[in-house]
């Protein structure tokens, strides 16, 4: 490949609120420029993983090289760096931003701005992004380009007039968008002839090629076969390939200023390459690193204790892989006088946790249960002592705490005004303060002061089911703020189950004990026996349910002498049971675990 | 000790599996055929396939045979007869061996008995269903309530023991109106009732129906006083149940239903058919194939029906015996348990079972379920064999 002139170069990523077809887009922007074959488009190709497809959303940054020509005659490279859309995930989209030098903000044209527009956008503009709007679905027959021009510059302040309208579902005006990544965006900065200065992206684990390592070139060139320095490790690696995607991996024999593709080398474990690091050659070291990114926290964890307890080395060498892949996600060992040998584990909100557990169930075929999940709250001692809560089943003596404080979040919703009403009624549940409350044309923008622990189980479900799907949300943890919390503990026939135990606010404590129970009793099955569900504060206790005993549950007819079918259904049976955790004479169904803290009112 | 089914006896079921039309409830291995059955190319293949198994398993003593289906009562006598003479030729029969036919009670089928009297069938179970001709039209049988007592009448006349089914649990039936059917039932069938559940199966016209809404069946609630009031009823007319769904006098049971029950050895003849052996392999499941046209190639061809033998493996025999064992008021017997499946019932499961009351553990040393368990029977077997 010969060397590509920096002004013929353009990186960019699509910001977009989830659903607004920016992966659509990402996939018109490939098939139109020919990096695959009709043949090989799949739909959202960008979207890799199993889960990701299933569920529709993207998680990991994912990165693609086209070849456009112009109209100007000379042949661009476009980098797309595509971006995850959920809140859970949102230091991806930093990382990606900071690999380019433009933005495509696009608003589907039938919604109008929602809170991960916002959100997104803010971070594009934030590291100095030069954006370009596009009207997606002007297909449909509800989409008013027009209002959401305004809005678009009322809301966020951008110039709109130049506002692309498309559809990425027919086609249409997708040239358009090629036109303007090349005239509207500017083409990256940097020195050829400087030692070699490149950003560390990201980095995961390939079963065939080892650690790869997905780099934006800044100065310098990077070459197959030189040996390179992580800044921020000071490890010296030897760098066997190089390569583009295109989407497939393409090697090439150099990279210069201004371009994004991959390397692989002598990296053992993804764990050794910071993502935010700057890579010099060793042999040239540069004197200034770059700014890098703040590093990831976990702020919900939740106990992964496997069903059968002969799985725990399994699970143990399972967490282990997909960490290689999650930086996001920690893992230490726990135990729990219920689950037995388990870990305890950090996750960046709850879907990436219910997406790892998937991912442990499915690609690793481990049968999990999940404790509450829960923030952490920092402990204030009597004695002086501060500590860190992770784990309301290690709560200590109540007499000896001071204070406890829990993290508050700060959370910015759109939505109808229609739904303005429940909106702000399940902010209030939630012990939220209200901030702002504005108008974008017909939408409220409301900012809540929210504490996480509040948010964490089902804040996000609840929300779109009032408001039918319409309402977005987005938020930012803020500070720590003492609050009056109790923990509150389940019976199930009497006997307590540490898994299900929980930090409560005491107003809330009631009300929530008792969707605990109500929940429970549905997804506990008839036994043979009734079974009392109990949730208490201390030896309080403060709502009760019961579970009936089963009725009736009988083959009435045996045909003849096959007893075959009826030993099939007993394996299912037995199967089933294996799904489900015995407390005491009582066996839980595994999913109650999480689903008990869903709650519905 | 004794051989391990020695008590049991030794059945053979022989399955006709053509019906006049399809019942919407039924999910057995039934057909419907417009052109007439070639019941003497049927007679060769259920001669062939008996000569097979006897081959497996010689020298078993026949105690009980069973003409199943379908509707065996379509067949002709001549036919009945040619397949107990092979049944003869293979294995030594006892002299008091009990030969039941299936029969559905309309007049024409009933005018067949006495040749199945002739030709050897000392027992017919017949398929009454409803006393009443609403619920029968419901179910989509084709013979009326009085008919079906005429049949009853006739077999009660020709056979020295028989039997009825009906089906309870109906769309809108009360424990009331069930008592009193029932009760009526009872006056007329002197020693055997079979009494079930209406469940419904995937794959039937009563399905689809019931997906669609269209079909409501008693909740389980009122399924379980439905069945308590048949306790109860047959209990108190001297015909308690000796098995989940079937009710006897004293001596009464049906000795080749027990033969399943009791875990004993069984060939399967005809198409869809069952069948456990015990041979120097193991003991084997074994299963025909369903469809009647190509079970009769394959038997032609291969000298067989069967599509699948399985060597059950301990646990699955331990698992068997459980699911068949427990479905009869005698309960099973522990130590049998341990020598089919090489393992113990976990004591802890089955105090708890008790405590719950759920099973009762007899001085003999073996565990029945108990009244209070029956209605809840899968659920107690899942624990005992989980
Ligand atoms: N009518 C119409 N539908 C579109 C258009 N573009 C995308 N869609 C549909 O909108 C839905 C969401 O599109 P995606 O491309 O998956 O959205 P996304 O923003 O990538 O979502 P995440 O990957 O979760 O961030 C899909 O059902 C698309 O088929 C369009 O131009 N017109
Ligand atoms: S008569 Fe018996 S076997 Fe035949 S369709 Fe009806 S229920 Fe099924």
């Amino acid at each position: 490949m010969s060397e590509q002139p920096i002004d013929t170069i353009r990186n960019f990523s699509i910001v977009a609120h989830i659903d607004h077809g920016k992966s659509t887009l990402a996939d018109r922007l490939i098939q139109m420029t020919g990096a695959l074959t009709d043949r090989e488009m799949s739909e959202q190709v960008l979207d890799s993983m199993d889960i990701e497809r299933e569920r529709g959303i993207t998680i990991k940054a994912q990165t693609v090289r086209l070849e456009y020509p112009a109209k100007d005659g000379k042949t661009y490279i476009l980098n797309l760096m595509d971006t995850p859309g959920h809140v859970d995930f949102a230091y991806e989209v930093s990382r990606s931003l900071a690999a380019c030098e433009g933005s495509l903000l696009v608003v589907d044209a039938s919604q109008g701005v929602e809170a991960q527009t916002l959100a997104n956008v803010y971070q594009a503009i934030d590291a100095g992004h030069e954006i370009v709007p596009v009207l997606n679905k002007v297909d449909l027959p509800a989409a008013e380009p027009d209002r959401v021009k305004e809005q678009i510059e009322e809301v966020i302040g951008l110039d709109a007039s130049n506002a692309i309208p498309i559809s990425a579902k027919t086609g249409l005006g997708i040239p358009d968008v090629l036109e303007a990544i090349v005239t509207r965006l500017p083409p990256p900065r940097g020195d050829r002839d400087a030692p070699l200065k490149a950003l560390l992206v990201d980095s995961w684990y390939d079963a065939y090629l080892g650690v790869v390592v997905l780099v934006r070139i800044v100065d310098g060139v990077l070459k197959k076969g030189m040996t390179i320095k992580l800044m921020g490790t000071n490890a010296i690696h030897g760098v066997d390939k190089i390569g583009v995607f295109r989407p497939k991996m393409v090697d090439v024999a150099e990279l210069g200023p201004g371009e994004v593709g991959f390397l692989t080398g002598s990296i053992k474990e993804v764990a050794d390459t910071a993502v935010g690091d700057t890579i010099n050659d060793a042999k040239r070291p540069c004197a200034e690193a770059l700014p890098g990114f703040k590093p990831v926290q976990p702020v919900v964890f939740c106990g992964l204790f496997p069903v059968d307890a002969a799985d725990f080395e399994n699970l143990r060498a399972a967490m282990g892989k997909l960490r290689l892949n999650d930086a996001s996600f920690s893992y230490e060992m726990e135990t729990s006088a219920a689950l037995g040998f388990g870990f305890r584990c950090g996750f960046l909100g709850l879907l990436h946790l219910e997406i790892i557990q998937e991912r442990l169930e499915r690609e690793f075929n481990l049968d999990l249960i999940s404790t509450a999940p829960s923030v952490i709250y920092k402990l204030r001692m009597r004695d002086g002592t501060a500590i860190e809560l992770h784990n309301p089943a290690d709560m200590p003596d109540v007499m000896k705490i001071e204070e406890i404080e829990e993290p508050w979040i700060r959370a910015t919703i759109l939505t109808p005004d229609d739904y303005l009403g429940s909106v702000l009624k399940l902010c209030q549940d939630r012990r939220g303060e209200q901030v702002d409350l504005n108008y974008v044309g017909k939408r409220a923008m409301v900012t809540y002061d929210l504490p996480l622990n509040e948010v964490v189980f089902d804040f996000y479900d609840r929300l779109k089911s009032i408001s039918k799907g319409y309402a977005s949300f987005d938020y930012q943890i803020t500070e720590y703020r003492p609050g009056d919390l109790v923990k509150m503990s389940i019976l199930v026939n009497a006997e307590p189950v540490d898994a299900l135990s929980m930090l409560v606010h005491r107003a809330r404590a009631e009300s929530r004990g008792r969707a605990m129970c109500e929940k429970l009793k549905e997804l506990i099955p008839p036994h043979l026996f009734v079974i009392p569900i109990q949730a208490a504060i201390g030896g309080k206790i403060i709502a009760r349910e019961t579970v009936r005993a089963l009725r009736k549950d009988v083959t009435a007819k045996c045909y003849g002498g096959d007893a075959t079918r009826k030993r099939k259904l007993l394996d299912k049976q037995k199967e089933g049971k294996k799904r489900m955790r015995q407390f005491g004479k009582v066996e839980i169904p595994q999913e109650a675990f999480i689903a008990a803290l869903k709650m519905d009112s | 000790m004794m051989h391990p089914t020695a008590d049991a006896g030794f059945g053979v079921y022989v399955h006709w599996p053509f019906c006049a039309s399809k019942c919407p409830y039924c999910d057995f291995n039934s057909h419907v055929r417009h052109a007439p059955v070639d019941e003497a190319r049927f007679v060769a293949a259920f001669a062939t396939e008996i000569a097979h198994r006897a081959e497996l398993a010689p020298k078993r003593t026949v105690t009980s045979i069973f003409f199943g289906g379908g509707t065996p009562s379509l067949m002709q006598p001549a036919t009945v007869g040619a397949i107990l003479d092979a049944i003869g030729r293979h294995w030594p029969v006892d002299a008091h061996v009990e030969i039941s036919l299936e029969a559905n009670p309309t007049s024409v089928e009933a005018e067949r008995f006495r040749g199945y009297r002739a030709a050897g069938v000392n027992r017919v179970s017949l398929g009454v269903q409803a006393m009443n001709d609403a619920d029968l039209k419901a179910l989509g049988r084709r013979h009326t309530a009085e008919e079906a007592m005429g049949a009853v009448g006739i077999a009660a006349s020709i056979f020295d023991r028989f039997s009825f089914d009906l089906i309870y649990a109906r769309p809108n039936q009360t424990p009331a109106a069930w008592a009193t059917e029932l009760k009526e039932a009872i006056a007329r069938a002197a020693e055997h009732l079979s009494l079930y559940q209406l469940t419904i199966e995937p794959g039937t016209w009563f399905h689809k129906l019931h997906q669609a809404g269209k079909l409501v069946v008693p909740d389980d609630e009122v399924g379980r006083a439905l069945y308590d009031v048949t306790q109860d009823v047959c209990a108190a007319r001297g015909l308690p149940a000796y098995e989940i769904s079937n009710h006897a006098a004293a001596g009464a049971q049906c000795r080749h239903n027990l033969v399943y029950w009791r875990y004993g050895e069984y060939a399967g003849i005809g198409p869809g058919a069952h069948g456990r052996l015990v041979t120097g392999q193991g003991r084997l499941a074994m299963e025909t194939e369903l469809v009647p046209e190509t079970w009769l190639a394959h038997v032609e061809k291969r000298g067989h029906g069967l599509v699948d033998v399985e060597v059950l493996s301990q646990e699955a025999q331990g698992d068997e015996y459980l699911l068949m064992g427990l479905r009869l008021k005698e309960g099973i017997d522990p130590m049998r348990y341990r020598a089919l499946s090489g393992r113990t019932l976990d004591p802890q499961r089955i105090t708890d079972l008790v405590e719950h009351g759920m099973i009762e553990c007899h001085a003999n040393g073996r565990i029945s379920v108990s009244p209070a368990g029956f209605p809840v029977l899968n659920a107690v077997v899942a624990d005992i064999a989980a």
